[in-house]
């Protein structure tokens, strides 16, 4: 097993400019030996993906409360892909109406945390899946 | 406030009782170490004349309607009448949204306040690529005083007061308004009404600039002198203090970054060269109200004397009204939560007491669902007989600042005003509110933090996150913008572009061009612009052009 720290980008997509809870993800993430890259406020979904590459990480964590997660969302995953980096795990947190919460996953993203969840759920979740996801590229080498 | 003698004498009795106390704390231990307010102020157990012993009535509170009016800005406050109860509203069309303005005014609502989307918010047309997916979403989409028009029809100007959340692009969306208004037969100086125009926290804490701040404030002086001579009922500033306390600061931060930014305002106008006495009667302040009672109530006052003491000793402003800190609170959205939803009714409630007790001009109510979605109609009508319930029934707009004189209110008051002085020292060291943009956000992202770690260890409870949680149900009937909104508005855009004088468009975009790059008022131009039917996204362009854009730092 590796003992590098995963890497992580925090990504706001849309317009929206509340980032009060990818910053406190972010910091969270930092605290618990993760090597994080915040993007800022209204970034597209390309600009998000190139950043994703350029930075080699290993997760990527997007915001929004605007209500575009529809488009912006998906537009990431699709884009990853189009790359040959669909190795990436994305998860998405801000207000999503639970009915999204299906299409998005079925779009490829792999969890979606609403308002409440606690960090340290998040810290876990990107833990397990990133070693899941490590072991499948052990095992193909 | 007290005879030495009687100070004297309570401090015997005083530890006395300190005595007894400690024992019985010995005895049975307190729920927990130690009490702090959300900005980390130590509370005590009980509050004495001790605390406020330097406490000068008539210099540090006074009587309502007077300098330093921490009492409240009106002699009487509520029984004259009661704050204008003014709900935050926008989404979809015009058409939409001018029926829920409609519906809200039908409910006894007194006053208007328009959220637009983030593509209007930012200065893009709908049919911009960036506002795909945005457009109608978390307010009304206006590209053209087309839309504007439809937003206000049968709703006539002269009668209600409009608020209007709208920042970078404020000037062009008020020129809108002066339109639409003139074509109703409502003359300029006949309108009542805000704009928000507030671009340091914008930078700070909300996002939605569009320009770097040089031009921005040069935006903002030109709508202050404009107004002074041709709109003069017109709040022509909202200096917010409500999304730095979103964006997770503390109570005093809240005070002082929104003052901080206030004093950068008025020096702008005054190096602009405008008298302060002729701006300042019109600026207007927009806080949070929070969850910690007492604190809020206490930050209200202590944010109307600390403006007071700054406009008269600092600006040396003459008119009283200049020394008046006017201001619109709406509860915290960031204290609702989306589980067991209908819990936020009672925060909301608590919140909105606090903003009554605190002496607000207007009050927005949140609605329960609001952590889920956009609010419904029923939501925002219990959210709307929340605040009827506290000015119709329960007695507490019936005299003026109840809470003055209570010693622990007085001491948070104190406490506060001193902690905001403190830091608002620091940003005048570092060059003032707008060098030190990056400064404040980081004290607000450490707040956050800070208060998100409070809650996942315990220390701060709330109800359905970290204590009393069980399963609830969801609320029905969210409410969803309807998907074709762009589609329409994007037709409509269209359509406007191929009716329209385009020679003329063109003519009043060159103007505006060669303006710009002078020091000339731009507002009038801007009413020409919007006249001619030019966009909203064509004119910011335009602008774009010769002010160039705003790039954040990121602070993390």
């Amino acid at each position: 097993m590796s003992e590098r720290p995963i890497r992580v980008l925090v990504a706001k997509p849309g317009l929206d400019g509340h980032d009060r809870g990818a910053k406190v993800i972010a910091q969270a993430l930092r605290d618990a030996g993760m090597e994080v890259i915040y993007t800022g406020l209204r970034q597209t979904p390309e600009q998000i993906v190139e950043a994703a590459l350029q930075e080699d990480v290993q997760v990527v964590g997007l915001s929004i409360l605007s209500g575009a997660h529809m488009h912006l969302f998906p537009a990431v995953v699709e884009g990853l892909r189009a790359q040959g980096a669909d190795d990436i795990l994305v998860v998405g947190g801000g207000i999503i109406p639970d009915e999204d919460i299906p299409l998005l996953k079925e779009a490829g993203i792999a969890e979606i945390f609403g308002p409440g969840t606690p960090t340290t759920e998040i810290i876990r979740f990107i833990r397990e899946e990133v070693a899941k996801r490590t072991q499948k590229e052990e095992g193909r080498q | 406030m007290f005879e030495k003698e009687k100070l004297e004498s309570i401090r015997v009795s005083a530890k006395e009782y300190r005595e007894r106390l400690e024992a019985q704390v010995k005895k049975r231990p307190e729920r927990q170490s130690g009490f702090v307010t959300d900005s980390g102020i130590e509370i005590k157990t009980l509050y004495t004349p001790e605390d406020i012993a330097d406490l000068d009535y008539e210099r540090d509170l006074g009587f309502p309607g007077s300098y330093p009016f921490t009492r409240g800005v009106q002699p009487n406050m509520y029984r004259g009448r009661l704050w204008t109860m003014r709900q935050y509203a926008g989404f979809g069309t015009a058409e939409e949204t001018n029926a829920r303005f409609r519906y809200l005014l039908e409910q006894g609502q007194t006053g208007l306040s328009v959220a637009f989307d983030l593509p209007t918010q930012i200065g893009y047309d709908s049919d911009h690529p960036l506002a795909r997916g945005e457009v109608g979403k978390v307010g009304v989409a206006i590209d053209s005083l087309e839309d504007m028009e439809t937003l206000f029809e049968g709703i006539p100007l002269d009668k209600v007061s409009t608020s209007m959340t709208i920042n970078s692009p404020a000037a062009i969306l008020l020129a809108m308004y002066i339109a639409v208004a003139e074509k109703q037969g409502v003359t300029p100086d006949k309108l009542n009404g805000t704009i928000q125009n507030d671009i340091l926290k914008e930078y700070i804490a909300r996002g939605t600039y569009i320009f770097p701040p040089g031009p921005s404030m040069r935006l903002i002086t030109d709508i202050f002198a404009y107004c002074s001579r041709h709109v003069p009922n017109w709040n022509t500033i909202s200096i917010s203090g409500y999304h730095i306390r979103e964006a997770g600061s503390t109570a005093v931060q809240e005070v002082a970054f929104t003052l901080a930014d206030g004093i950068a305002y008025v020096q702008a106008a005054i190096d602009a060269g405008l008298n302060v006495d002729d701006f300042a009667p019109r600026l207007s302040f927009f806080f949070n109200a929070h969850l910690n009672f007492f604190e809020e109530i206490a930050k209200f006052r202590a944010a109307r004397r600390l403006w007071a003491r700054i406009m008269k000793e600092r600006f040396g402003a003459k008119n009283p009204r200049s020394w008046m800190l006017r201001f619109h609170t709406q509860t915290a959205g960031c204290s609702l939560t989306a589980q067991q939803p209908m819990v936020n009714i009672m925060r909301t409630a608590f919140e909105a007491l606090s903003a009554v007790l605190g002496g607000t001009q207007s009050l927005h109510t949140n609605s329960y669902d609001e952590a889920l979605a956009l609010p419904s109609d029923e939501s925002v009508l219990i959210a709307l007989r929340t605040q009827q319930v506290i000015g119709y029934e329960i007695g507490v707009a019936d005299t003026v600042d109840p809470l003055g004189g209570s010693y622990y209110i007085e001491s948070l008051t104190n406490e506060i005003e001193e902690k905001a002085m403190a830091y608002i020292k620091k940003i005048d060291e570092l060059g003032g509110a707008p060098e030190a943009i990056e400064f404040m956000q980081k004290e607000i992202k450490d707040s956050a933090y800070r208060y998100q770690m409070d809650i996942e260890s315990g220390k701060k409870v709330v109800i359905g996150i970290n204590k009393f949680q069980m399963e609830y149900e969801k609320p029905k009937n969210l409410l969803k913008v309807d998907p074709a909104v762009a589609e329409r508005q994007t037709a409509k855009l269209r359509a406007l572009r191929e009716r329209r004088d385009n020679q003329k468009v063109k003519q009043v975009l060159v103007n505006l061009r060669e303006a710009a790059s002078t020091r000339e008022n731009l507002m009038p131009l801007f009413i020409d612009a919007v006249k001619a039917y030019a966009t909203l996204g064509e004119i910011c362009d335009t602008l774009r052009e010769v002010f160039g854009e705003y790039r954040q730092q990121i602070v993390f």
